[in-house]
């Protein structure tokens, strides 16, 4: 549905978006994710055809964004980062608007509104003034105004930036419900809510594509060991537990927590591929120790974003050495 | 087309939920009744003196009242119409509206005309204030209707071309107070053209002259009709929007 190909964004002084490739399938909901400047929203908008590319092909069902523009303008629905809303409307007034900007028939406005209206739960602020709305209800519109269409494709900037946590429930909950017949890419930098919404991430750091795959996937693969945290009931020396542990085979390594209630925690990593927990265990037991908590520590997916961020920042900081 | 009416319509409601509308149309009223006030007492005052003299030449109402009247009202739109042109694209900018715009499928040549058209109508409901004046003057006095009509369309030609001109610079910057302030002194710098030339009459000052929007004015207030005139303000028209629609291009290759 959607294919990106070696695209490129330059600005006078900067290169937001370096030759990124991917592609959407069709339903498919993606997550671009990537730290505050990172080039997520102008490759938003090379999308949605609000900047031409410096390099590279984006086209959306088939057509070239800069080929053909008013068939893909057709087939998108974008919000922006900030909703863009006209205060003087009323919610209604604006909707109709958009609708029949983006070229909705006529005789099919009013239902497609109200549609719309059901949808995104804007019953109550019906007819009030833009203006007058609060941020949540804003974001709303604003969703409401991309969906109007029924564009095959939904491009999100941040959709849940600046809501409370009960409104983000809402959205992630319509981007659910939106998500078998459009295919949706939204961007943030907030990782559970990729985590939450999407099927697969597509993380870029400083314009470059740093990483795509399913969440699951990635979370597998970047999670090459297990790691265990285990509390041990104070009493024994801390360093003899420690060495205790680290004798235990398949533990790669262990680290010494601050105590917590008196307890002493440690959190031990297992070389690739071995189950440590129950020979942990045991071994914590037969010394003659009580074992009062054993937990595996999953790999979060912000774990995961950081080191492959840091990754690349370690490696542009070596290119930048080498070229002085 | 469908597309600029919608748009032009969704102008002109902005227009009318703000107070811009209002606030321009009041003043321009304010103005142009004071003027109008002046204008007819003078005119009665001397017609009266003549025939106290014994004249018994009737006086011209168009001569003395509408023309000096509709050409005081050519100078007050100068003023008006950076207030109606400067939030046209600066607005959008700024609220980033502009976006939906850009990304709706609407080309950039119906988005511009959809605006001026609409900053257009806001201007033809300015000068209906005026109306009501002149509709008086008909009333109770006998003046040649065609002059009268040939000087509105000079203003709305005037009109029309400035406004154009403040579209395009309305798309330059996202600040309103810039756009207003940069159309009314290019606004002033038109009108004042033809000052710099009076006593010349040299190749380039021809040109220059040429350039003055008050001069295809005059004939105009003088109830002539000239093509070159009005073939003036329309190529006007067509250079400012076409660079409008150059600006708005190269917008997106910039931001």
């Amino acid at each position: 549905m959607i294919k990106v190909e070696g695209l490129t964004k330059r600005y006078a002084r900067t290169v937001a978006v370096d030759d990124i490739s991917f592609e959407v399938e069709k339903g498919q909901i993606v997550g671009f994710l990537g730290p505050n400047g990172a080039g997520k929203t102008t490759t938003m908008r090379v999308l949605t055809c609000f900047l031409p590319p410096t390099s590279g092909k984006a086209a959306i069902a088939g057509f070239d964004v800069q080929e053909s523009p008013q068939d893909v303008k057709k087939r998108i629905g974008y919000l922006p980062e900030t909703p863009p809303l006209y205060p003087e409307m009323e919610v209604i007034e604006y909707l109709d608007f958009v609708g029949q900007l983006k070229g909705i028939a006529r005789s099919d406005i009013k239902s497609r509104v109200d549609d719309v209206v059901e949808r995104c739960a804007l019953g109550d602020v019906r007819t009030r003034l833009i203006g007058k709305l609060s941020k949540g209800y804003r974001q709303r519109v604003g969703l409401a105004q991309a969906i109007i269409h029924n564009p095959d494709v939904l491009i999100l900037d941040e959709p849940t930036s600046g809501l409370d946590p009960k409104q983000i429930i809402e959205i992630r909950e319509l981007l659910k419900h939106l998500s078998g017949e459009h295919t949706i890419v939204l961007s943030t930098h907030i990782l559970s809510e990729v985590e939450h919404s999407c099927e697969r991430v597509i993380i870029i750091s400083q314009g470059k594509l740093v990483a795509q795959d399913s969440v699951a996937n990635l979370t597998n693969r970047l999670r090459g060991s297990e790691a265990v945290c285990l509390e041990v009931e104070a009493g024994p020396n801390s360093t003899e537990v420690q060495r205790r542990l680290e004798q235990v085979s398949g533990v790669s390594r262990v680290v010494a927590k601050d105590p917590r209630d008196g307890q002493l925690v440690f959190e031990c990593e297992s070389l690739q591929g071995r189950h440590i927990r129950a020979d942990l265990a045991r071994s914590v037991v037969n010394a003659g120790w009580n074992l009062n908590e054993l937990r595996p520590v999953g790999l979060s997916l912000e774990d995961i974003f950081l080191q492959l961020t840091a990754a690349e920042k370690k490696d542009s900081a070596k290119q930048d050495g080498g070229t002085k | 087309m469908r597309n600029v009416i919608l748009i032009c319509k969704k102008e002109l409601k902005s227009y009318f939920a703000s107070p811009i509308a209002y606030c321009v149309m009041a003043l321009f009223a304010l103005i142009f009744g004071f003027g109008f006030y002046t204008a007819t007492r003078d005119f009665v005052k001397f017609s009266f003196q003549a025939q106290m003299m014994g004249q018994m030449q009737p006086m011209n109402v168009n001569e003395q009242i509408i023309r000096p009247l509709l050409g005081f009202a050519s100078t007050v739109a100068l003023f008006l119409i950076p207030m109606i042109a400067m939030r046209l694209f600066a607005e959008e900018k700024r609220s980033g509206t502009i976006e939906l715009l850009l990304t709706s499928p609407v080309t950039d040549l119906q988005i511009i005309l959809g605006k001026w058209i609409g900053s257009l109508l806001l201007y033809l409901c300015v000068l209906f204030m005026s109306i009501v004046n002149v509709a008086m003057l008909f009333m109770w006095g006998k003046p040649d209707l065609k002059p009268v009509l040939v000087a509105y369309l000079g203003l709305i030609l005037q009109g029309a071309c400035l406004l154009a001109i403040g579209t395009f610079i309305s798309t330059t910057t996202r600040n309103q107070i810039v756009a207003g302030g940069v159309t009314f002194f290019v606004c002033l710098l038109l009108w004042l053209l033809s000052w710099f030339t009076a006593f010349d009459s040299g190749g380039f000052s021809q040109v220059i002259n040429y350039l003055s929007i008050v001069t295809h004015f005059e004939n105009f207030a003088k109830g002539l009709l000239s093509i070159k005139d009005v073939v003036f303000y329309i190529s006007m028209i067509f250079f400012s929007l076409f660079i409008t629609a150059r600006a708005m291009e190269s917008l997106r290759w910039r931001a």
